[in-house]
């Protein structure tokens, strides 16, 4: 498509706009971490490493990201399992109700946090008598973190289309070497993309965290949270907040590396699937604001 | 939805047999029946004797060559091409053996390392030909296999398929909607129409005795007319112009007058509307005469042909009739 000057001019200012907007509060916490008073004053009146320091010797932030990273892994493992076999009986099978099905896979990630929190806290407490644990933290987390598995997945095979299978079939595999030999080794990028969104997603949850997660346990999402009333503990926030920033950095990028691998396919494909892979990330961040 | 409608075909032991027809003609339905991706409503599908209607494809001694190839992306060319024989748990020696041997003889030795990616449309064609007959089945299914290729490849591939077909000596079974193919490749043809076959026969029958309208358009061009009440098809290279003065004995001749001309390098095709009603197409080849003795639109001619070449059509077969 070919753009008039003035109109690349506007375009080029309105995404530095976004992008502005989207970064400058991270580049105030970024700067916030090294100031050196106790209250988060601004601008800082000078420069410490020593928040990083605390930050690293908090017992109970340490504490923290262990639960944190305990609930991700373990939503993020249901998540696979489920979101794979979900994906691929509406991926490859025709059945009664299937668009129903798909779209009670993805509803979750569109339903609010506080929704979804009351729901799962009343559901385990009042109904089932479930004191509230990691365990309720995780199935919370579990079902939001299926989508992204389950949209990744689920592209994937509707662009291979059906015919990789019949080939394999047609060359004498059953179905069990079909999957080991040609579906999986296929999804292999797209679901380890999903699977770190996945735990992306778990790592920085907070309000369903809030409302199925027990005494006395803290993930490292809820520990920012009470810390920020905490003012003995308040200068620590911004230096775990970047050390955060950092962590959460790396599964985004290897899940856009992941999706951007088109394992092989035509060019036309490649390309296609490097265009969802942004889309999938603008998505998870979209339920990371969830 | 019915895409073939009882069809009753015998295909013999190592013939090239083509399924001609239009897109949407069950000829691509029919094959995957006999691959075993679909079954059928009723009926039964026998190879070599056994009744393997119901029987998945994995257990079925047919294999495929894809439209789109479905080469596995994932994989080498000397992993895809030796997939049937991991499968079929042929040991390591022997299966690089047969993997080798079929690169060789699709003419892709040396690309086993190359993934299907890093191929040109040909190569991938080639590639999953391989794939297909290192497994030596007892049919090799083609369903449409030189589509995706431009004019000079598939007419190098349709000899080399038939030059391989020769050498394996395995069964084809061909689809295809193009009848230059068909006509070259086979050794019968079956012409698919609305999910019935129309006539199966050899190419040279099938072009010299079409045995109803549809057949000797399809198959062909269009050359029906109607004289007398009767309805009949001659081919356009069997039709000659006949010069003032010259003999015009046994032939069957018309008065008609020259609405088209189509220069076409070798031959030139003109159209030639009947005074007695409808019109025939008829090629002469450019053999070098003078500009006079060769026809020009609005010119009025004489044309004719031997009585014998007349093949006397029935009307395109309609949904009422019953399949033969």
């Amino acid at each position: 498509m070919r753009l008039s000057k003035r109109a690349k001019i506007i375009l080029r200012a309105c995404v530095g706009l976004a992008l502005t907007f989207i970064y400058i509060p991270l580049l105030v916490i970024l700067v916030e971490a090294f100031n050196s008073s106790r209250i988060l004053k601004w601008p800082p009146p000078s420069f410490t490493f020593h928040w990083f320091g605390q930050a690293v010797e908090s017992e109970s932030a340490r504490e923290a990201l262990v639960t944190s990273i305990e609930a991700g892994a373990v939503a993020m493992l249901i998540a696979v399992v489920l979101g794979t076999l979900i994906s691929l009986a509406v991926g490859r099978r025709h059945f009664f109700g299937r668009d129903t099905i798909s779209f009670l896979v993805v509803l979750p990630i569109a339903l609010p946090g506080i929704v979804t929190g009351v729901a799962f806290s009343n559901t385990f407490t009042q109904v089932l008598g479930i004191s509230l644990s990691l365990m309720t933290v995780i199935i919370g987390h579990a079902t939001f973190c299926i989508v992204v598995v389950y949209n990744n997945v689920v592209a994937r095979l509707r662009r291979s289309s059906g015919s990789f299978e019949e080939a394999s079939a047609d060359l004498g595999a059953d179905p069990w070497q079909t999957f080991r030999w040609v579906t999986f080794p296929s999804l292999r990028s797209a679901l380890g993309a999903g699977a770190l969104l996945a735990f992306a997603l778990s790592f920085d949850e907070i309000i369903v965290t809030n409302f199925t997660i027990g005494a006395g346990e803290e993930t490292l999402p809820i520990w920012i949270y009470h810390n920020l009333f905490r003012p003995k503990e308040l200068p620590i926030v911004p230096a775990v907040a970047v050390i955060l920033i950092l962590l959460s950095i790396i599964p985004v990028y290897l899940a856009h590396r992941l999706s951007s691998d088109d394992g092989g396919l035509t060019p036309g494909r490649g390309a296609a699937a490097r265009a969802s892979a942004p889309a999938a990330i603008a998505e998870a961040e979209a339920t990371a604001a969830h | 939805m019915v895409a073939v409608a009882g069809i009753d075909l015998e295909i013999r032991a190592g013939e090239f047999f083509t399924m001609l027809g239009p897109s949407g003609s069950g000829k691509t339905t029919t094959l995957r029946m006999i691959a075993g991706f679909e079954d059928p409503t009723s009926g039964t599908i026998e190879l070599a004797g056994r009744d393997v209607s119901g029987v998945p494809p994995y257990e079925r001694a047919v294999n495929t060559v894809f439209q789109d190839y479905a080469l596995f992306p994932h994989m080498t060319v000397a992993d895809n091409v030796a997939y049937g024989l991991k499968v079929a748990k042929v040991d390591k020696a022997e299966r690089g053996r047969r993997r080798d041997e079929a690169l060789e003889m699709v003419r892709l030795p040396g690309y086993g390392e190359r993934k299907p990616a890093e191929l040109s449309g040909g190569q991938r064609q080639r590639v999953a030909l391989a794939r297909a007959i290192v497994n030596r089945p007892r049919v090799l299914l083609l369903d449409e296999p030189l589509g995706a290729l431009d004019l000079k490849l598939r007419e190098q591939m349709q000899s080399e398929l038939k030059t391989i077909q020769g050498e394996v000596g395995i069964t084809f079974v061909y689809v295809t909607h193009d009848q230059d193919e068909a006509l070259t490749m086979s050794d019968r043809i079956a012409v698919f129409n609305d999910g019935r076959i129309e006539q199966v026969s050899t190419p040279e029958d099938l072009y010299e005795h079409p045995v109803n309208e549809f057949v000797a358009d399809f198959v062909g061009v269009s050359n029906v007319i109607e004289r007398d009440g009767e309805r009949f098809t001659v081919r356009p290279e069997k039709i000659e112009v006949i010069a003032p003065g010259d003999s015009a004995d046994g032939l069957r001749t018309e008065r008609g007058r020259v609405t088209e001309v189509a220069y076409a390098g070798a031959v030139t095709r003109y159209t030639v509307a009947l005074d007695a009603g409808g019109s025939l197409q008829l090629v002469r080849q450019n053999v070098g005469e003078a500009p006079g003795a060769v026809p020009e639109q609005g010119d009025e001619v004489l044309v004719g042909w031997r009585p014998q070449h007349a093949a006397a059509v029935r009307g395109k077969t309609t949904k009422e009739e019953v399949a033969p």
